[in-house]
């Protein structure tokens, strides 16, 4: 029970971090939100790619693979997995076939969505 | 254009000395409470999946909790509610999966007035576009070093 | 007409303001101008299938309602002048096409509806026109998608960013005797302070406006307290500060007398950041607030000078700083 807690913990603080990260450099250096998404994609790819990444999603879960590094890590394992298993032909298509499921959800449930729901104007 | 340099230059250092700055403790409070609740909520939804199947792969499990915070995302985003949460949690809801599912959404619904070609289809990615093209890119770079590095 | 000094034009013929309208949305509506805004409408979709159908209709109610409260019919108007913020000012080509009656479109951004009513003045005085319309319009969602994000995209404000405001006015413009008569116009120079975040456009803007009131001043020969009322478009709060340090160092001041129309727009419980923005603000107090405190005696020369940062979203993406530039009329109660 106490494991369980501290996961959340955990789970909470990485995954709160990461954003606090991206926060603060979006106060700091005015970096667009598009700019700083791809710069953490691409850490994360590079720490996935040195295999560093999965250390810390075994260690904080979520925390560690819902932030958009996470989807560069899984980019990235995909891409090696492939590549072991597959040859070049793994290598290239395994990033994408390993993140499929999510971008499919994304533009499947969207298309739905957007037959049903006109945009709504703003107050604040 | 070329002898302002100088006035600019000054004129620049005198904005941004003027331009309010952004209570920044609040915000980076925000970013790290909405981030890592949306990252526990994920946990949750893993955790109730592992329990109904013991046997999953691990990596199936963060895919599955990923589509379920995906899919809340993109139903918020449809009801209007999640840009309000996103003016709260700022870094908070955009660097989390659910800021890529809310501008995939968002887009899809904004600018399906221009049709189903160039509409929704041409600009569903128009927020999104960056992190799908680079991160493909980024993978296909680390499987190619990947098998380079196996043949030697 | 006469020119005074390096940019400034007098208008000698009589050519007055003979009709004023203004519609606002709903957020405009509830705002400092509420007792003046005449005519608001609270769907801002106005029932149509697209915002930018919605921006197209309203600027026509907008000609439809100046035109009657000028006291004329359609087959009057010799001229329409007039933009709006969208693309190729296809708010204004569609409105124009529901007058049948010539008209020129006019893109100055948020300064439009000075830079139509000063060449209106012009071709007025000499003498090939009688009555010439000049609307313009602003809407917020319809802007937004265009120049920034979807609606729904939930991304945050920058706490110095503006609101576009959701409202137009328009103006008919005659040789005809009435009270309130354009003056002067001052037409200005493009600023360039290399000014490049579109969020921060009163930073932008100001050079301008301190640039073509500085001009007027000194081709008048007038103080800012010679009027009793100055009003800039819509440089916000931080935008009306700067203008306020630029002007002072250029050796005039600005008092009391002077307010920004986007910073005061809005009231202060309505979360607005630095005030509104777009055409239609500077227009849509012009046409309610300044028309009918002039009409009822509370002011008697006023200057309005407009600002508008004429970026496009490519210009933007290319990284290229924002160009901006101030319109100057004056009013003058006769």
């Amino acid at each position: 029970m106490l494991a369980a807690i501290f996961m959340y913990v955990k789970v909470f603080c990485v995954g709160g971090l990461i954003c606090l990260i991206g926060e603060l450099i979006e106060i700091k250096t005015k970096i667009t939100p598009a700019r700083i998404l791809v710069i953490f994609l691409m850490v994360g790819a590079i720490l996935g790619g040195f295999g560093i990444y999965n250390y810390l999603v075994e260690w904080a879960g979520a925390g560690a693979t819902l932030p958009i590094t996470g989807f560069g890590n899984a980019l990235a394992r995909g891409a090696i997995e492939g590549a072991t298993s597959n040859g070049l032909f793994g290598a290239i298509g395994g990033g994408l076939m390993a993140t499929s499921a999510g971008v499919a959800v994304s533009i499947g449930l969207s298309y739905i969505v957007s037959f049903f729901v006109k945009s709504k104007t703003k107050k604040s | 254009m070329s002898d302002n340099i100088e006035r600019n230059e000054e004129y620049l250092m005198y904005v941004e000395k003027q331009t309010p700055k952004t209570g920044w403790f609040n915000s980076l409070f925000h970013a790290f409470l909405v981030g890592g609740m949306i990252c526990c909520m994920a946990q949750m939804f893993g955790d109730i999946i592992k329990a109904y199947n013991p046997t999953m792969d691990i990596l199936r499990v963060g895919s599955w909790s990923s589509i379920i915070i995906i899919t809340i995302t993109i139903l918020l985003t449809g009801f209007g509610v999640f840009d309000r949460i996103a003016k709260f949690g700022g870094a908070g809801t955009f660097i989390p999966i659910s800021g890529f599912a809310n501008s995939i959404a968002s887009c899809a619904i904004e600018f399906k007035n221009e049709g189903l070609v160039f509409g929704i289809g041409a600009k569903m990615f128009y927020v999104a576009g960056p992190v799908l093209v680079n991160g493909v890119a980024y993978s296909i770079i680390v499987g190619l070093v990947y098998t380079l590095i196996q043949l030697f | 007409m006469k020119r005074i000094g390096n940019q400034t034009l007098e208008i000698l013929s009589d050519c007055y303001i003979v009709g004023a309208s203004s519609l606002v949305g709903e957020k405009e509506k509830n705002g400092t101008y509420k007792n003046y805004f005449k005519n608001s409408v609270e769907d801002d979709r106005m029932g149509e299938k697209t915002f930018e159908k919605a921006e197209r209709k309203m600027l026509s109610l907008i000609n439809k309602d100046a035109v009657k409260n000028s006291k004329l019919k359609n087959s009057d108007i010799d001229l329409y002048l007039g933009g709006d913020l969208m693309n190729q000012i296809v708010s204004s080509n569609y409105s124009a096409e529901v007058l049948q009656v010539p008209f020129v479109g006019v893109y100055s951004a948020c300064s439009t509806i000075t830079a139509s009513l000063g060449l209106a003045a012009c071709l007025i005085d000499g003498g090939g026109f009688d009555n010439i319309l000049c609307s313009t319009i602003s809407h917020f969602s319809a802007a937004e998608r265009q120049y920034r994000y979807p609606l729904e995209f939930g991304n945050q404000r920058q706490s110095y960013s503006q609101w576009t405001v959701t409202a137009g006015g328009g103006f008919v413009v005659s040789n005809k005797k009435s009270n309130i008569k354009i003056k002067k116009v001052c037409f200005g120079r493009v600023q360039d302070f290399g000014v490049i975040d579109i969020a921060n456009m009163g930073a932008a803007m100001a050079p301008a406006a301190c640039d073509t009131l500085c001009n007027f001043f000194a081709d008048t020969k007038t103080k800012p307290n010679d009027y009793d009322f100055i009003a800039t478009g819509d440089l916000g709060k931080l935008g009306s500060d700067i203008l306020r340090d630029l002007i002072s160092k250029r050796g005039y001041v600005l008092e009391q007398n002077y307010i920004d129309l986007g910073h005061s727009i809005y009231s202060f419980e309505e979360e607005s950041y630095q005030g509104g923005s777009g055409a239609g603000c500077s227009a849509s107090v012009l046409a309610s607030y300044i028309i009918e405190k002039m009409k009822s005696g509370v002011f008697k020369k006023v200057l309005v000078a407009a600002t508008g940062a004429l970026m496009s979203t490519t210009s933007n993406q290319q990284g290229d700083s924002i160009p901006c530039v101030s319109h100057l009329i004056e009013l003058v109660l006769e």
